[in-house]
């Protein structure tokens, strides 16, 4: 087998780790609240921001800026939901998510008059590692695995703990759950946080492979979409499948095409998929 | 109703009068021809966002129909008057392809978002792609001729202003056409709940098939006209994620269930953004789209129905019924 090719599939899997742990706190957030946070991943590049200042501007230690650059983030998720979704919780499903849209262009304009289009670089260079033939990221390969880790603990909190089964139970009826005497209110802004948590904790991973800059959302916002849509709304599992389907075409179509093309090939099977099965790939 | 004519009439005469006002080539002229340019698109969005179908990929359209015409007249000479019914066509066909499976599975909401947000995002990347004759993420220049019927180029300000207020009138027009009596009750019914409308004997499919479409080739016709003016086309300006939201937001901002609505919003917009680069230069790009952000944030909280939607609502409580405007 061509070792270029097997080079692309094994990065495939290394972005499919990224694009997972991306699309795990959006998926969360759709499946449990119901709301498509068109801006999620502008949250995430708020917390790039936050880290390349605290480390590479207030010198901070890479690992604390992370903590902080979470918290953070999932601070901005709370108020997110507490001052723009819950006023407009039921209007039309479709105005919450032009009013995060609304945040997207005001993360997006704010970055820009604050921090320039500037691309900024933490400086951070993880090591290469050569496997046999092939030379992988650390920095991918480390992406990949907290993506699962992160996956993984998401999967243990929802199933093992008692907010976890409220959260799942709020997905499932929102009505009776009321009635139950879960506070449906308290659940989402939990939720919430913990989805901003997730961009936070992508952001930490993100910094470490790309230059952060006011537009990087636009490079991974859409696509995080189309994943949470193709692994059905809101199913964590079908998520990190879609995850890895869509960056294995990203990185094989890019290897043989271009970056461009790969993307296009994306988005239209995407299109194809959601006309064929609306329900996701893994749905009933 | 007569004072609705009469308001419409001396609003038309003052529109048509507007460029003997301003001096020649003056910079507000070239403002108003760019919110009738732009009112028109958003126009053309509004159509279908007030019967609920959100799309968030109608730069798509637009782009579709700018490179069209001026790929269509750059390579091959073909004149911009068969050109943009050429891009109109591309968009009618693109808006087929993508709204019939959608309509007839029922995709709604924001899977509709979201599938229109997919298309736009093709379209942009294809343009990208084909850099070798788009020029890729630098843009392309129409080829300039001077004034030209033919070729669609006005060096006169006034002669653009009124091409634009005729094309302008025209997507009002059709929009009153589209959308008049059981047609309009029909699609309102489908805006509020499919399944009953449908169960009242509306063909759901056909009807959402058909302001799709006229909302696209539209759309696509104002991207055209608008690339001849500004003469300069680029796939972030005229296609993909950005001019999509602007696209949204406008028309929200000014009303998307109003006649008029998303034309001031695009006069506000355009405003913001000119009013905030003279003040404050080219620093403090970015300061537009922060307060466009704040803006629709508000607006979808607290004015849905935009700033005319809140306005024409107080005229009617006041007005007694009978004298009641139609729209």
């Amino acid at each position: 087998m061509d070792i270029y090719l097997l080079e692309a599939i094994m990065n495939g899997v290394m972005l499919g780790g990224l694009l997972a742990l991306l699309a795990l706190g959006l998926n969360l957030i759709f499946g449990v609240i119901d709301v498509v946070w068109i801006c999620y991943a502008e949250l995430v590049m708020g917390g790039m921001y936050a880290i390349y200042w605290l480390h590479a501007v207030y010198a901070w230690p890479f690992l604390l800026a992370c903590a902080v650059a979470i918290a953070l983030v999932a601070l901005f998720g709370l108020m997110l939901h507490r001052l723009i979704i819950e006023p407009i919780l039921g209007s039309a499903p479709i105005n919450q998510l032009l009013a995060t849209g609304g945040m997207l262009f005001f993360l997006q304009s704010l970055a820009t008059l604050l921090f320039g289009t500037d691309f900024r670089n933490v400086g951070i260079r993880l090591p290469i590692i050569e496997l046999g033939e092939i030379d992988l990221s650390f920095a991918r390969l480390l992406a990949f695995i907290t993506a699962l880790v992160g996956a993984l603990g998401l999967y243990l909190f929802l199933a093992r703990t008692y907010l976890g089964t409220a959260i799942r139970a709020i997905a499932q009826d929102r009505e009776i759950m009321g009635l139950m005497g879960v506070d449906q209110r308290r659940i989402y802004l939990i939720t919430s946080a913990i989805g901003g948590g997730l961009a936070g904790l992508a952001a930490c991973l993100l910094v470490l492979q790309y230059d952060v800059h006011p537009f990087i959302g636009l490079t991974f916002g859409p696509i995080t979409f189309m994943i949470c849509v193709l692994g059905g709304l809101g199913n964590m599992f079908g998520g990190v499948v879609a995850a890895f389907i869509m960056s294995q075409i990203i990185s094989i179509v890019g290897y043989y095409f271009s970056i461009e093309i790969s993307y296009v090939l994306a988005f239209v099977l995407f299109i194809v998929l959601i006309l064929i099965r609306p329900q996701g790939i893994l749905g009933r | 109703m007569t004072g609705t004519r009469m308001a419409a009439g001396a609003g038309l005469a003052a529109l048509v009068a507007l460029p003997f006002l301003l001096p020649t080539d003056s910079y507000y002229l070239h403002i108003v021809i760019q919110v009738l340019l732009l009112g028109l698109i958003y126009t053309a969005w509004g159509f279908m966002g007030r019967f609920g179908l959100v799309s968030l990929g109608h730069g798509a359209f637009m782009g579709v129909g700018a490179y069209t015409s001026s790929l269509l007249w750059n390579l091959y000479g073909v004149t911009p008057w068969l050109g943009i019914p050429a891009g109109m066509a591309l968009a009618v066909l693109l808006a087929l392809v993508i709204g019939y499976p959608c309509f007839h599975l029922k995709i709604v909401g924001h899977y509709f978002a979201l599938v229109t947000l997919a298309l736009g995002q093709v379209v942009a990347l294809l343009i990208i792609t084909a850099r070798d004759v788009t020029g890729g993420s630098l843009g392309m220049t129409p080829r300039a001729v001077g004034t030209s019927w033919l070729a669609f180029q006005f060096q006169d300000r006034k002669q653009f202003y009124f091409v634009a207020l005729v094309l302008w009138l025209a997507v009002l027009g059709v929009r009153a056409w589209a959308s008049r009596g059981m047609r309009r009750a029909a699609l309102e019914a489908i805006g509020e709940d499919e399944t009953a409308a449908e169960a009242a004997g509306v063909n759901v499919l056909s009807e959402k098939l058909r302001v799709f479409v006229i909302s696209a080739a539209i759309t696509a016709a104002g991207g055209s006209v608008f690339a001849q003016y500004i003469m300069y086309l680029n796939p972030e300006t005229v296609a993909g994620v950005g001019i999509s939201l602007q696209i949204v937001f406008a028309a929200i901002a000014g009303g998307m269930y109003s006649a008029l609505g998303p034309t001031v919003g695009a006069l506000l917009t355009l405003s913001l953004t000119e009013f905030l680069r003279v003040m404050f230069g080219t620093h403090f790009i970015g300061a537009a789209n922060t307060i466009y952000g704040v803006l629709l944030i508000l607006f979808i909280i607290f004015m849905p129905r935009g700033i005319l939607g809140v306005i024409e609502h107080r005229l009617v409580r006041r007005a007694p019924p009978a004298t009641a405007p139609a729209e």
